[in-house]
């Protein structure tokens, strides 16, 4: 852990979505315990969560989720997009979000990986968008930057979000899945790389963390399935969320690293039943990136906010004739937008 | 600590894939001991060396190899004039074999380059892999963050298109080093003891439009599809800057993948990179170039070819002219080698001119 960043800077936000936190908490517990948590109750699920003892933590349900933001928007975060709610209410500097089946990971060593030390270190060293070292972060012990990088580039830029990857249950979409249901991610990749600037990729939502202070609003509840359902199968809002998040990173010049922390996924659900739901999503995105790939943000726009707003924007003119279902994500963008205004802070 | 693998341990394939289609290009001013290391994976294919320096030096080739080898007297006699594009005193000399070759693809590597073991102690057939990034297609329009989607165990993550799963031809891999990293001159004086210990078990497609330093230690590539941009420049004896000749044909050809939908892969192979050269002299050979990457990185990120571009040799001639044009106020140098790099396709023209058949050259 980085010896300038203190534990209370941080945040970590649990979206329930199944009510026996028990085992999860458990296994976590030795990473988990000297922070502070926010745990939210995903608002459709019915019974009591059961949380074990010895946590510093302020549980949200969807009582607490309506008092905020009133039992209108409240629906916004049904499901997955639970999470959302907790990085709404947060103060904290960093947060660090994991889904609720996912168990601490070992390295190629055998030896337990600590992911808030490694995405805290993602998020504190600067990354390294606008040129690819070959030997991945330089920044790591033992690493830098090869021959042939310019030296200008050298010092790089803030790191806003660190996207982390899944031992076990990889995060494929139901149709490879289906495909390969015996497949496994048993590849422990030691590396952690900077993506490059204006280059997309998926942002998977199970493993991730970021510098709230600085990009929070761009993470955010808007793309909704038609048939979303309670596995990461039937979802695309984080994919949704991540694109947006990466074009206004690429836009204020921020960075996004990929690749460790791993985490341990536990297998659940089928993707054989999952695969009517995602199909919807798998489809959106044949038109969801060619878009983000060209949407361009104005000179003005020198906020995350602002760059969310427009975004939403874009989304609505280009997108929202094609399907209600981008109507419907801009106006969320810009509803999220007020919201993080009035109940967010960015301090 | 990394180590090198013992020959011994050394396990060859049952069937060398590509065997009569890959040339392997070795440039050499000492000498080839380092061949008998990689005998087990290299004997099935036929080399090319490129003899550097003094042409009335023999260099003895380890017996059993099947190769072609290539002086300074018999890169003049072959180029005539052209040979001015080849640099002389410099492992830059190397692409002198990629235009004589008459194979499909390249691998290059460095004699002090040897067979590294991968984590669990195995040796590592480095070729074996180029070739399969090779064969495999690259993704460059899109990230996948599970890394190479062809590989064993592996496939694309939730939310990659499925109209962009097909990928692109792969026409580079770049391959990496455990123990003496490609660090420049200012690193390694720095940090002289730093050893490149992390096996970072993935092979990742460099997205579109991102550029990057491309070593040619243990390099391979479709010399069919990207060969002519895979000049390494004017480099050594008798001009201002070395050490930039892979980086110089890497840029070039980036941008030109960038341009013809192409892909470029890195990371696996390892191989064990012995040699520490000296980094004061290395300094002076880098000097200019650790000041004028400042000017040339951003001249190649905004480079644009035109549509009418449609093949290798069209683009390194456009790039070429824009180098002359934008660059030259840097320093005349960049005049010098905007002229080579036409040369360059002129002579690579005229030695491959189309339709020609794909056997072993000889050494003429």
């Amino acid at each position: 852990m980085s010896l300038s960043i203190k534990d209370d800077e941080i945040d970590i936000v649990i979206g329930a979505l199944r009510p026996d936190l028990t085992s999860f908490m458990n296994e976590w517990r030795t990473i988990f315990s000297r922070f502070h948590l926010i745990i939210v109750k995903d608002p459709d699920l019915k019974e009591e969560l059961k949380i074990p003892e010895g946590f510093n933590l302020d549980v949200y349900k969807k009582p607490d989720i309506d008092r905020v933001v009133g039992t209108s928007t409240s629906t916004i975060f049904s499901g997955y997009s639970c999470r959302y709610f907790g990085y709404l209410v947060s103060r904290k500097k960093y947060i660090i979000s994991v889904d609720d089946d996912c168990y601490p990971a070992k390295d190629n060593k055998g030896i337990l990986v600590d992911a808030v030390a490694q995405h805290i270190t993602n998020l504190t060293t600067p990354a390294t968008p606008f040129f690819f070292n070959t030997l991945y972060d330089p920044f790591t012990e033992g690493a830098d930057f090869v021959r042939g990088y310019p030296f200008s580039l050298r010092s790089g830029v803030q790191c806003a979000l660190s996207c982390g990857l899944w031992l076990n249950l990889a995060d494929y979409d139901a149709p490879t899945q289906a495909l390969k249901p015996e497949e496994r991610n048993s590849r422990y990749v030691d590396a952690v790389l900077t993506v490059p600037a204006r280059t997309l990729m998926p942002i998977s939502g199970i493993n991730i963390a970021f510098n709230r202070e600085v990009i929070g609003p761009a993470l955010l509840p808007s793309l909704r399935l038609g048939g979303e359902g309670k596995f990461r199968w039937e979802t695309m809002e984080d994919i949704w969320s991540g694109m947006c998040v990466k074009v206004v990173c690429d836009h204020l010049g921020l960075g996004v690293k990929t690749g460790m922390p791993y985490v341990w996924r536990n297998d659940r659900g089928d993707a054989i039943a999952s695969l009517r739901k995602e199909w919807e999503g798998v489809k959106l995105m044949e038109e969801v990136v060619p878009f983000f790939q060209s949407v361009r943000l104005s000179r003005e726009a020198t906020t995350t906010e602002d760059c969310v707003a427009e975004v939403a924007n874009v989304v609505k003119e280009q997108l929202g004739s094609k399907d209600p279902m981008f109507a419907r994500a801009a106006k969320a963008m810009l509803d999220w937008v007020k919201l993080w205004k009035s109940v967010g802070s960015s301090t | 600590m990394a180590e090198p693998a013992t020959a011994t341990q050394a396990a060859a394939p049952a069937v060398p894939q590509l065997k009569d289609e890959l040339d392997i290009v070795i440039p050499t001013i000492r000498n080839l001991d380092f061949l008998e290391m990689w005998r087990p994976f290299f004997q099935p294919y036929h080399l090319i060396i490129v003899q550097d320096g003094d042409p009335s030096k023999t260099i003895k080739v380890p017996d059993g190899f099947d190769y072609e080898l290539y002086n300074r007297n018999d890169i003049n006699r072959i180029l005539g004039p052209k040979a001015s594009c080849i640099s002389f005193k410099d492992s830059a000399c190397r692409c002198f074999g990629y235009m004589v070759s008459k194979k499909k693809y390249i691998f290059t590597i460095d004699d002090d380059c040897f067979v590294a073991k991968d984590p669990s102690g195995k040796a590592i057939n480095a070729l074996e892999q180029h070739i399969k990034n090779l064969l495999s297609p690259s993704t460059p329009f899109f990230f996948n963050t599970l890394y190479d989607p062809f590989r064993d165990c592996a496939d694309f993550v939730r939310g990659y298109p499925f109209s962009l799963r097909e990928g692109v031809p792969t026409v580079v891999s770049h391959g990496l080093w455990l123990n003496i990293p490609d660090y420049d001159a200012p690193t390694q004086l720095v940090k002289p003891l730093e050893r490149n210990t992390r096996f970072v078990d993935a092979v990742l497609t460099i997205p579109k439009g991102t550029l990057f330093p491309m070593c040619g230690m243990n390099l391979a590539f479709d010399r069919e599809l990207i060969g002519p941009a895979m000049y390494f420049g004017l480099m050594g004896d008798g001009q201002p800057i070395g050490r930039y000749d892979d980086m110089w044909a890497g840029w070039c050809t980036k941008v030109i993948c960038d341009h013809l939908g192409l892909g470029v892969k890195t990371g696996l192979p390892y191989i064990y990179h012995s040699k520490a050269s000296n980094p004061f002299v290395n300094l002076r050979k880098e000097y200019k170039g650790i000041f004028w990457q400042e000017e040339i990185i951003p001249f190649f990120q905004q480079t644009v070819l035109p549509k009418d571009c449609t093949t290798v040799q069209k683009c390194y001639i456009e790039l070429a002219k824009q180098v002359k044009e934008k660059l030259s106020k840097v320093d005349p140098y960049f005049d010098k080698l905007a002229e080579a790099m036409v040369t360059w396709i002129e002579a690579w023209d005229e030695l491959n001119p189309t339709g020609s058949s794909v056997t072993n050259g000889k050494a003429k």
